[in-house]
């Protein structure tokens, strides 16, 4: 059933949120203490929950897949509703973190592949594959774009 | 005309479908037509809601963009911190343990860092442009981290609605330039191996940056990109409202 997929996800909603809540409350803040990123946590333990059970119906997968879908839209209505007028005032801000956090990332990359040794490229994997296989080259899913 | 508002107006939610989907449809012609697909078009749907969030402030003189105008005051609803943590918090629901495990330490390490390195250079960045206390500070750096985890911990922490403003901004353009950029830089980074790939997806953290970014350097190492990128969002959500939060607030002395 698709409520019992909407019901799953409403729960483990509510439950991260009350227990961001009362993490708020003992740590003396004023907050929502990780609310969203427990109750994903929740989520992912009753999946596996349910998948060791063979309990993970489609109905209930389409129930929790479909609020999942829904995510970039409700992003897009999220920015079409803040105060933009106020927060242009502030634009550099803007500019300067989100280049520099780019910046720095790539560079972090280039260290990590750097330190960690030289690995095989895409290229020389596929090469060694064709040969080895004598078969076609493996189909690389596409990635999921959320 | 009144009769067609007093629908609009009647049905809200309704109508805030209807004009999200619109707005999706045309920033999917935008990304396909204009960049060619370099530019995703849920960025440009975001930076479109921005615009019309900006010309909605200055049209109703409001403070909540968009929704001020009665018509349109579904977007709120829609937009608001109860549907939007729904759907985040679903979006988890595709997170393979078994997948997680292939990323490895090597995954780990570069999503640690991913989230901890853009939060402190947004903070600072932040602290540079005269803000002060913990909850902007906060939400502007973990708006840096990406565009999702800007404006669920700044609803958490309390943040006020410029800043969120901002966050959202911050991380968008990150996103973007990550997509743009990455072609560029690939060969400089070393981006050819499924292992760099994927300490890229960790440490860019954006999906949409991500996989767009990628698919324009080597359509093969999307899948491996994507894989830790998927646990970035989640990652954040769980540390800026918490630990990151309070580690700033112990700084600022809030």
């Amino acid at each position: 059933m698709t409520i019992s997929g909407v019901a799953l996800l409403a729960i483990c909603t509510l439950l991260g949120g009350f227990l961001g809540d009362l993490l708020g409350v003992a740590l003396g803040v004023k907050a929502n203490v990780g609310g969203v990123g427990i109750a994903m946590i929740f989520l992912i333990a009753a999946r596996l929950w349910l998948v060791r059970r063979k309990l993970l119906s489609h109905g209930l997968k389409t129930g929790v897949e479909f609020w999942g879908s829904f995510y970039i839209p409700i992003v897009v209505a999220m920015a079409a509703q803040q105060n933009v007028v106020a927060a242009a005032k502030g634009g550099p801000i803007v500019i300067i973190a989100g280049a520099g956090a780019v910046a720095v990332c790539f560079a972090m990359v280039a260290l990590i592949g750097r330190l960690s040794g030289r690995v095989e490229t895409m290229d020389e994997i596929e090469a060694r594959e064709a040969e080895t296989l004598a078969a076609p080259v493996p189909q690389f899913k596409s990635g999921r774009v959320a | 005309m009144t009769m067609l508002s007093h629908v609009l107006v009647a049905n809200s939610l309704i109508t805030a479908f209807a004009a999200v989907g619109i707005l999706m449809w045309l920033s999917g012609a935008i990304s396909k037509y204009f960049t060619f697909g370099r530019i995703h078009g849920s960025a440009i749907a975001i930076m479109l809601g921005l615009a019309l969030a900006f010309l909605g402030g200055l049209f109703t003189g409001g403070e909540k963009g968009v929704a001020d105008l009665p018509a349109l005051a579904g977007i709120g609803l829609m937009g608001g911190a109860m549907l939007r943590d729904f759907a985040i918090v679903a979006t988890a629901f595709e997170v393979d343990v078994v997948h997680a495990r292939k990323a490895g330490l090597i995954g780990a390490v570069a999503l640690g860092l991913g989230t901890v390195v853009p939060f402190i250079l947004g903070v600072l960045v932040a602290a540079a442009f005269g803000y002060t206390d913990a909850e902007s500070l906060t939400t502007i750096g973990a708006g840096a981290v990406t565009y999702i985890v800007g404006p669920v911990t700044g609803a958490a922490i309390g943040a006020s609605s410029p800043v969120i403003a901002l966050s959202i901004a911050t991380g968008v353009f990150k996103a973007v330039i990550v997509m743009i950029g990455t072609p560029f830089v690939a060969k400089m980074i070393g981006l050819d191996n499924p292992r760099s790939a994927m300490v890229f997806g960790g440490l860019m953290g954006t999906v949409s940056g991500v996989s767009g970014g990628l698919a324009a350097t080597d359509r093969r190492l999307v899948p491996y990109g994507a894989l830790t990128a998927t646990f970035h969002t989640g990652l954040g959500c769980l540390v800026a409202p918490s630990i990151l939060y309070f580690a700033v607030r112990a700084i600022t002395g809030g």
